[in-house]
């Protein structure tokens, strides 16, 4: 069901619990099943990507992911029917590449995220400056836009980033593409810290934060985390909806050691 | 120079702070980089406006490059055709093709912006070749991204850009073609921006990418319509140039733009006709003409041509489609291989594959170009081709 992210998030913060934002690549095998498991297990809302062929802001990982699931026939449309079909328990959020909102039309793709109880959209490549026309029609539809601001981002861009965005604002925890690193990048903290100096809307981290011990160490500075690739590589690698949901359980575990 | 609003002047305008050719172009990428477009599009601004940077370009183009690029007029190729046919010697130019031209602005950008290392994509490693060539010479570091599929038809450039220096390493994703390797051209920029300029090979990309590429290339036309003027005494009727991309082309039309008598023909492979098709998309950083299928996944482009092997293209030339100032037409594989020929049994020149495109659109339309000037920019040499055409002709 659509709910308003910006009372989601804010309430969740307001609790003192870190939000957990797990990603899946839509259309890979099990994948709603996945999300059901991934909800249950503590999720806050979950994110779904829906793929492109064009991945940029993407690692190997969601490449792979991507590719596989276009290989296996999966388009917006059917991802959309079956998030309408079989929604998941917790607010879902969308995330996806500009040229498949803009060639389905942005009137169009937002009020067919709402139709689908859809409450947010990522577009990893729809900055602040270009986001304009899409934003307005996804306010239409109820549809929330959450944009990235990166450890490049200035502090004037960041404000006016977390002014736009809704939901929470999204960092964007390294320079690089999405993907599991060893280590949190210090810029992770970095750019979280500058940006709940500019804002009182939440922060969540996302790109390189791979293991519950990460995200920890990113949400003692931010409101939470999104994490992608760690389930993706499970999924790829065959892992069922009850493995997932054991691996989001962990995730969630460590967080409530903030609580 | 104005800032704010476009100019309305097609191919001499800038685009203003939006980047925008009518609807097209524009800056559709990643927040991480979006501050390093704009750094690079206000060092372009003062690097433009200031007269030093312009005579050290200027010394490089002369001196390093080889230019001003000849005008050749044909004689047996002329004859053959029944049309009066111009060739603007851009593969005379050092490394084979107009892409030094740009390659050369972006190094001594770079440099001025304090940038260590350059990354590049490239198709037919012409690009790939130009910029490690000026990696070279400035003694930056050098990386260029190329389609598996295209190290392989285009090994001799393969070998050329690891001898200047640079590391070539291979797209391995999806069609494996100039596409898949500026999505990791875009990758590695992500991870690097601090100390990386992205060496963009085309009038396409982020703003300020199209315009500042366009400019880099306003060379060609320039020279081109003086040399026209001096050496036949008149303009040519019609300008002809090959759109993967788009660079030289944007750079051959830029000169004439103003000269309304004077026909713009672009000339996109017939498995990549992508101002053909006339969808349009987001790519690469900017909204354009873009091959792609009825849910938005882009389309493999299918060319004999490396260079052209592309799905989008630079958005002034969508503009350009739209308001008919230019007109795009597509050629097959086979009239290319034939045109390839054709010069270089007529002239002596061996054409790259790319400008054979060209060519290939003149030789077809011969009939209706009968007396007429023709101006064709022969954007490089034929030589990267050759071991591919061996294998074709077997």
């Amino acid at each position: 069901m659509q709910v308003s992210l910006d009372n989601h998030f804010s309430d969740l913060c307001a609790s003192g619990r870190k939000c957990l934002v797990p990603y899946l690549t839509a259309g890979l095998e099990g994948w709603i099943e996945c999300l059901h498991a991934a909800a249950e297990a503590g999720a806050d809302a979950v994110e779904v990507g829906i793929p492109f062929s064009d991945p940029v802001m993407d690692g190997p990982t969601i490449q792979q992911a991507s590719d596989k699931s276009l290989a296996a026939g999966t388009t917006p449309d059917s991802i959309i029917a079956n998030l309408a079909k079989s929604p998941p328990p917790v607010p879902t959020i969308v995330m996806t590449y500009t040229n498949i909102a803009h060639h389905m039309g942005y009137d169009r793709f937002a009020r067919s995220l709402a139709d689908a109880g859809v409450s947010g959209a990522i577009l990893a490549d729809l900055p602040l400056n270009e986001a304009g026309p899409w934003c307005e029609a996804a306010d239409a539809s109820g549809v929330a836009t959450i944009l990235l601001a990166a450890p490049t981002s200035s502090d004037d861009r960041c404000r006016a980033i977390a002014e736009r965005s809704r939901g929470f604002i999204y960092a964007v925890g390294l320079l690089g593409v999405t993907g599991e690193r060893e280590r949190l990048a210090d810029s992770a903290t970095m750019v979280a810290s500058r940006l709940k100096a500019l804002t009182n809307k939440p922060v969540l981290v996302g790109v390189g934060v791979s293991t519950p011990d990460q995200a920890v160490e990113a949400s003692r500075v931010a409101d939470g985390v999104v994490v992608g690739s760690a389930f993706v590589r499970r999924m790829l690698e065959g892992a069922s909806p009850e493995d997932i949901g054991e691996t989001v359980g962990e995730f969630r575990t460590a967080l409530d050691t903030l609580l | 120079m104005g800032t704010e609003e476009a100019e309305t002047d097609l191919l001499t305008s800038d685009p203003g702070t939006s980047g925008r050719f009518g609807n097209f172009g524009g800056c559709f990428i990643p927040e991480t980089l979006v501050p390093a477009c704009q750094e690079l599009e206000i060092a372009f601004r003062e690097a433009w406006a200031d007269e030093q940077f312009h005579s050290e370009l200027d010394r490089l183009l002369a001196d390093y490059a080889g230019r001003p690029s000849p005008l050749t007029i044909c004689g047996r190729l002329s004859e053959e055709l029944g049309t009066s046919v111009l060739l603007k010697r851009e593969d005379l130019n050092h490394t084979g093709s107009h892409k030094i031209n740009n390659v050369l602005g972006q190094a001594l950008l770079a440099k001025r912006m304090g940038k260590s290392r350059l990354v590049a994509e490239t198709g037919a490693g012409q690009h790939g070749v130009a910029t490690a060539t000026a990696a070279a010479l400035f003694g930056l570091e050098c990386e260029v991204y190329m389609g598996e599929v295209d190290m392989e038809r285009q090994a001799l450039n393969v070998f050329r850009m690891r001898l200047l220096g640079a590391e070539v390493r291979p797209a391995t994703t999806g069609s494996r073609t100039l596409k898949d390797a500026v999505n990791e051209a875009l990758r590695d920029w992500v991870a690097t921006v601090e100390t990386t300029h992205y060496c963009l090979g085309s009038v396409m990309g982020p703003h300020p990418y199209p315009w500042m590429v366009r400019e880099f290339h306003r060379v060609i036309g320039s020279e081109a319509r003086e040399q026209c003027l001096k050496q036949v005494g008149k303009l040519p009727n019609t300008v002809v140039a090959c759109v993967g991309g788009g660079s030289n082309a944007a750079g051959i039309f830029s000169g004439f733009a103003n000269d309304s008598q004077v026909r713009l023909v672009g000339v996109e492979p017939a498995g990549a006709a992508t101002v053909g098709r006339k969808v349009p998309g987001v790519l690469h950083g900017s909204l354009s003409y873009l091959l792609q299928d009825e849910f938005g996944q882009v389309s493999e482009a299918e060319s004999i041509s490396a260079g052209l092997d592309y799905p989008g293209v630079g958005p002034e030339h969508s503009y350009l489609a739209d308001t008919g100032r230019a007109e795009y037409h597509c050629v097959t594989d086979e009239e290319v291989v034939e045109a390839f020929g054709l010069l270089s049994r007529t002239e002596g020149i061996m054409p790259a594959l790319e400008p054979a495109h060209a060519l290939a659109w003149i030789s077809r339309e011969r009939a209706d170009l009968a007396g007429e000037v023709v101006l064709l920019n022969l954007s490089g040499r034929g030589d990267k081709d050759a071991a591919q055409m061996v294998e074709y002709f077997k």
